[in-house]
C-alpha cells in the first residue's frame, strides 16, 4: 500500500524527462556497495488489516480501560470531545511550522491567544509557544535561569517529580552546571536547608506548587527566603490547578514552567504533552523556543507573524538560547481550545471538582483501620497513604479488580517506608471512590 | 466570511458570557473550598480566561484553520521539511481509547499493546537504517540531536578521554551546531567544496584528537549525496572521532541504503518526515537515534526489554546518558509511524525514496531553465536554485519569487538556506504528488517570471491573495506584542 499518484505512464514519461529508463539508475551517485541492503521489516498489510492488528493491540493495554487513581505527572481529566474535532481539521495538523506568516495566520494567532491564555494562568507577563513536555520545560527554564543570571548552579526541591529531577539532571549535567538538591522535610521543602544552600552563586532556585506528593508548598516563605539573594525564583506547575489556586507570579516566580497535559491533552502513555515556558517580560530574550507576535502588515491590517528569531538556532546557530525547533505546536493549539471552552467558570469548578473528590477519596480511606496519610498537610488532589500491608499486595488485589490504585513510591522519596500516591480528578465517580475503599477495607480486614 | 478577514482574538470575542457548567455543582451539604483547602493557597477570582459558548468556540478556531496553508489543501514544497501526505488512517489508529486513555505509569504489564509496538517499531527501524538499536524517546530532531551528542559525549568520557569539539558543515541545519553546544560541546565548522560536499581537506585540517564527532546530513541540505562518504567516515574513525547521521533527508534514501552501512555511528530520525507523521503547525514530532552495537549502553532511559515473554521499561542502565523526557517521548506519534510502517514495508519505504527522487529530479530539470540551480549535480530527493544572478533577476529575489508562489495557491520552498548558498529557495516535493501537480508549479513560476517584466511593481508586492500582506517583522521585534492586552484595560 502506497499514497503514490503516479501512472506507470506518468513514471516512465517523468523518467525520460531527465534522461533514464529506470527508476535505480536515479541512485547512480551512491557507491555501489551500499544499494540494495538486505532489510528485514515486515510485508505490508492493507489499510484493513493493519486496522484489525491495531485494534487487537489497542485491547491488549487493559490499563486503558481500568479505573485509574494515577496521577504523578499525568492525568485523566475531562477533554470535551469539541477539541479533537477542531485540531483535526488537516489546515491545522498538516501545516508546518509557519515561518511563511501570511499562509500562516491561523496557527500564528492561536499561538498567541495560547501565550496569552499562559501568561494569564501563571500571572508571567510572556510565555512562548510551547516546549516538548513538563520536565524538559523545567530543564530549559533552569538553563534559562543560568543565562540570565550569568551563574551555573540550580536548586531544586526534592518535593518536585523524581522524572522531572532526572530530565533536570541529564540537560545540567551536560553543560557542567550544578544540581543540588533541597530536601523535604515531611513532605514540604526544608526551609532551613533551602536558606543554608541558596548563595551568591546559584542562578535559581525550582519548586513545584503542588509539589510531587500533591502537597502544597510554603511558597511565600519559600519566595522570601529566594528574594533574599540574587536567585530566581523558578516553578513548576499543574495548570489545571491554576483554574483554582493564586498563579506563580501572584506569589512571587520569575520564570514558570509546566505540563500542559492537564489542560485537553489525552494521557497517551506519556505523549505527545507539551511544556509551559512563562517568565517576566525582562527575561524574554534569554528564553528559548519560538514566540509569536502581532504584528502589521504593508497595508496596516494587523496580522501575526513568529518574532524575537535571533534567539532561535536556524538564526543564532550555536549560539542559539537552545537547539529547540519543532516544539508541540498541536498540542498546545489543543489546550488552547480547551481553556477556550472550559472559559474562567468551567477551569475553576474542574479543579474545584478534583480536589473535592481527592478529599472524599483520602476520608474513605483514612477510616479504613491502619491507612493513614503519609504526611498531615494540605494537599490539592493527589495524597500519600501508608498502608498496614505491602503496597504491592494492594496494587495486585486492586488490578484484579480492574482497578489501577495508585503509584507507588519508595521509602527513599518519603523519608520512611514504601508508600502509595493517590490521585483523583474531576473525572473520579463516587462509586469508583466507594469500591477503593471497600475492597481495600476488606483486604485489611 | 471571507478568508482574508480579520478574525477577532477570544480576548476580543469575550462579551462578558458567564461560562458552561461543565461539571455538576457542589452538593448542599459539600463544605465550601476554602474550608478543604487553604484559603491563602487559593486566588480570590477564577483566572481571566474568556467564557464563550461553544459555536462560538468552533467558529473562530474553523476561522482561523482557514487562514492557514497545508499539505491537505495544496502543494507544500518546503526544502528539508519532507511535507508527504499524512495519511488519515495513521491518525485515526494512533487515537483508538486502549491507546489514548493509557496511563504512562500503568504497571507495564497492563500497557503491553503500546510496549510491543514501539519494540517493534523501534526494531523496524534499527533494520532499515542497519543501526543496532534505535530509542523513540527524543520529543523532536533536535531533541535526537541532543540525545546523540549525550552518547558521543559519554562514550568518550567511558573511552578516557573528554574531547570537546563537534565538526559541523557549513550547509548544517541550525539545530546541528545549538545540540552539539546543549551537550557541552563546542564546534567548528567544516566547509563545502565545490560540488556542495564536505571539503575533505578542511576536514583532515580540523579534525584531530579533540574531535568528538563529524555531525552529517546525507543526501545533504543541497539535495546531494555525500559521494566521499567512505572516505569521510575512514577520516573520522581514524580520528577516534563518532560519525553522526543527521536524518532529515532520509526520505531519499530509506529502503534503499543504509546510514549504519555507510559508517554512521549515530543516528537520529524524524518521524514527522520520512514516516508522515503530521507537522502539526510546528509539532509534535518525534526524533528516535539509533546507535552501533559499541554505543547501546548509553542509550537514554528507559529502555523497553522484554522478560519472561512480558515487555517492561528498564530505568537502572548504569552507562545510559539519562532521561530525556517526563515519560518516553511523544508515544501517539510514534505509533502513527508503526502504522505507516506497516503499510509500506520495505517495498513501499524504497519505492517512496525513487519516487520523491524522480519528482525531484523532474521538477528540477523543468525549472532549470529559467531559474539556475545552485550546483549542476544530479539531486536526490530535493533541490536548491539560485537567483542570485541580480543581472537576469533584478530585484526579484528568492523572498519575491516565495510570496508570488503562495498568490498562485502554493507554499513558498524554503528560502535563504542553506547559508552557503545565495538567494537560495530550496525545494523538495516530496513522492505524494503528482506530475500535473509539479507541472503546475512550473507553469506557476513561469508566469511570475512573465509577470515581472509587465508589471514588476505588483510581483515586488507579493502576496496580495493571502489573509494578510507582508508583515512589518522589523517593528514586531523591536516592540515585541506576544500578549494580548485588553486595550481599555490599560487606560
Amino acid at each position: 500500500m502506497d499514497y503514490i499518484p503516479h501512472t506507470a505512464d506518468e513514471t516512465q514519461r517523468m523518467l525520460s524527462a531527465v534522461g533514464l529508463n529506470n527508476p535505480s539508475e536515479l541512485f547512480h551517485m551512491i557507491p555501489s556497495a551500499f544499494l540494495d541492503p538486505e532489510i528485514e521489516i515486515p510485508t505490508p498489510v492493507t489499510e484493513m488489516e493493519i486496522v484489525e492488528e491495531m485494534e487487537k493491540a489497542a485491547q491488549k493495554n487493559e490499563g486503558g480501560s481500568m479505573v485509574s487513581f494515577l496521577g504523578g505527572g499525568a492525568y485523566d481529566h475531562f477533554v470535551p470531545r469539541t477539541v479533537n474535532a477542531l485540531i483535526s481539521r488537516g489546515d491545522f495538523y498538516t501545516a508546518y511550522t509557519p515561518y511563511q506568516a501570511e499562509a500562516s495566520q491561523g496557527t500564528l494567532q492561536a499561538i498567541y491567544e495560547f501565550q496569552t491564555l499562559l501568561s494569564r494562568l501563571t500571572g508571567m507577563e510572556a510565555a512562548n509557544a510551547s516546549m516538548y513536555d513538563g520536565a524538559s520545560a523545567l530543564a530549559e527554564a533552569a538553563l534559562m535561569a543560568c543565562r540570565v543570571r550569568r551563574k551555573s548552579k540550580i536548586l531544586v526541591s526534592a518535593a518536585v517529580n523524581p522524572q522531572y529531577r532526572r530530565v533536570l539532571r541529564t540537560y545540567l549535567e551536560a553543560q557542567a552546571i550544578e544540581l543540588i538538591e533541597i530536601p523535604h522535610t515531611e513532605g514540604i521543602t526544608d526551609l532551613g536547608s533551602l536558606k543554608e544552600t541558596i548563595d551568591a552563586d546559584t542562578a535559581a532556585f525550582f519548586v513545584s506548587q503542588p509539589n510531587y506528593f500533591g502537597i502544597f508548598e510554603p511558597v511565600d516563605s519559600i519566595a522570601e527566603i529566594v528574594n533574599h539573594s540574587d536567585a530566581l525564583l523558578g516553578a513548576s506547575v499543574y495548570p489545571h490547578s491554576l483554574g483554582l489556586l493564586k498563579s506563580p507570579g501572584e506569589w512571587g516566580a520569575d520564570i514558570v514552567s509546566g505540563d500542559l497535559q492537564s489542560l485537553g491533552l489525552a494521557l497517551n502513555y506519556g505523549g505527545p504533552y507539551a511544556g509551559i515556558l512563562a517568565a517576566k517580560q525582562k527575561y524574554i530574550r534569554q528564553m528559548p523556543g519560538r514566540l509569536a507576535g502581532r504584528a502589521k502588515d504593508r497595508d496596516g491590517n494587523p496580522g501575526f507573524t513568529l518574532t524575537l528569531q535571533t534567539r532561535e538556532q536556524h538564526i543564532r546557530r550555536a549560539k542559539a538560547t537552545s537547539n529547540i525547533c519543532t516544539n508541540q505546536a498541536l498540542c498546545a493549539l489543543a489546550s488552547t481550545v480547551y481553556l477556550t471552552l472550559m472559559g474562567s467558570k468551567g477551569l475553576r469548578s474542574a479543579a474545584e471538582r478534583s480536589a473535592r473528590n481527592a478529599h472524599a477519596l483520602k476520608d474513605h480511606l483514612c477510616k479504613i483501620n491502619g491507612v493513614r496519610l503519609r504526611f498531615d498537610r494540605p494537599f490539592f488532589n493527589e495524597f500519600v497513604i501508608e498502608l498496614p500491608i505491602p503496597i504491592q499486595q494492594w496494587l495486585d488485589k486492586a488490578s484484579e479488580e480492574n482497578i489501577l490504585a495508585g503509584i507507588p513510591i519508595s521509602g527513599a522519596e518519603t523519608g520512611s517506608k514504601e508508600a502509595l500516591l493517590v490521585c483523583a480528578t474531576e473525572k473520579t465517580n463516587p462509586v469508583d471512590i466507594d469500591r477503593y475503599s471497600h475492597l481495600l477495607s476488606k483486604m485489611i480486614g | 466570511m471571507p478568508l482574508d478577514a480579520n478574525e477577532p482574538t477570544i480576548f476580543e470575542l469575550d462579551h462578558g458570557g458567564e461560562g458552561r457548567d461543565w461539571f455538576p455543582a457542589p452538593e448542599p451539604e459539600e463544605e465550601p473550598i476554602n474550608s478543604i483547602l487553604p484559603t491563602d493557597c487559593i486566588a480570590e477570582q477564577a483566572p481571566d480566561i474568556p467564557n464563550l459558548s461553544e459555536l462560538e468556540t468552533v467558529r473562530h478556531f474553523t476561522r482561523l484553520s482557514r487562514k492557514n496553508f497545508s499539505v491537505d489543501s495544496g502543494f507544500y514544497p518546503l526544502g528539508s521539511c519532507t511535507m508527504k501526505y499524512n495519511p488519515k488512517v495513521c491518525e485515526a489508529l494512533s487515537g483508538l481509547p486502549g491507546f489514548a486513555n493509557l496511563h504512562p505509569l500503568t504497571d507495564s504489564q497492563f500497557a503491553q499493546g503500546t510496549l510491543r509496538l514501539m519494540d517493534a517499531l523501534s526494531r523496524s527501524l534499527a533494520y532499515l537504517t542497519g543501526m543496532e538499536a534505535v530509542t523513540l524517546n527524543p520529543c523532536a530532531g533536535a531533541h535526537g540531536e541532543f540525545c546523540g551528542m549525550l552518547i558521543a559525549r559519554a562514550y568518550h568520557k567511558d573511552c578516557g578521554n573528554n574531547r570537546s569539539v563537534v565538526l559541523v558543515p557549513d550547509s548544517a541545519h541550525g539545530t546541528n551546531p545549538a545540540s552539539a553546544v546543549m551537550a557541552g560541546f563546542k564546534t567548528v565548522e567544516v566547509k563545502s567544496n565545490a560540488e556542495g560536499c564536505v571539503d575533505l581537506e578542511d576536514l583532515k585540517k580540523k579534525i584531530n584528537e579533540d574531535t568528538a564527532a563529524l555531525m552529517l546530513t546525507n543526501p545533504n541540505t543541497l539535495g546531494l549525496f555525500e559521494k566521499e562518504i567512505e572516505e569521510i567516515a575512514r577520516l573520522v574513525h581514524d580520528a577516534g572521532a563518532l560519525l553522526y547521521y543527521d536524518g532529515a533527508n532520509l526520505n531519499a534514501i530509506a529502503g534503499i541504503a543504509q546510514p549504519g552501512d555507510m559508517g554512521f555511528d549515530i543516528i537520529h530520525l524524524n518521524l514527522h518526515k520520512t514516516f508522515a507523521t503530521p507537522h502539526g503547525g510546528g509539532g509534535p514530532g518525534s526524533g528516535p537515534v539509533g546507535v552501533n552495537e559499541t554505543l547501546v549502553p548509553y542509550l537514554p532511559t528507559p529502555v523497553i526489554e522484554k522478560r519472561d515473554g512480558l515487555y517492561r521499561l528498564d530505568y537502572e542502565k548504569e552507562k545510559s546518558v539519562g532521561q530525556l523526557s517526563t515519560f518516553f517521548g511523544n508515544v501517539g506519534i510514534a505509533l502513527r509511524a508503526y502504522v505507516y510502517l506497516r503499510l509500506h514495508g520495505l517495498e513501499g519505504i524504497r519505492k517512496n525514496s525513487e519516487t520523491a527522487v524522480l519528482n525531484a529530479r523532474y521538477l528540477k530539470k523543468e525549472i532549470e531553465s529559467m531559474i539556475p540551480a545552485f550546483l549542476p549535480a544530479d539531486c536526490m530527493h530535493e533541490f536548491v536554485l539560485t537567483l542570485k544572478d541580480k543581472d537576469r533577476f533584478g530585484d526579484l529575489n528568492a523572498m519575491v519569487l516565495a510570496k508570488n508562489l503562495l498568490d498562485h495557491g502554493f507554499h513558498a520552498p524554503t528560502v535563504y538556506f542553506p547559508l552557503i548558498a545565495k538567494e537560495a529557495l530550496m525545494i523538495e516535493p516530496t513522492e505524494s504528488e503528482s506530475k500535473q501537480t509539479l507541472d503546475s508549479f512550473v507553469e506557476a513560476i513561469k508566469e511570475i517570471l512573465e509577470e515581472y517584466k509587465t508589471d514588476p511593481d505588483r510581483v515586488r508586492n507579493a502576496p496580495h491573495t493571502t489573509p494578510v500582506r507582508r508583515l512589518d517583522e522589523v517593528a514586531a521585534a523591536r516592540q515585541p506584542d506576544l500578549v494580548y492586552t485588553c486595550p481599555l484595560c490599560s487606560v
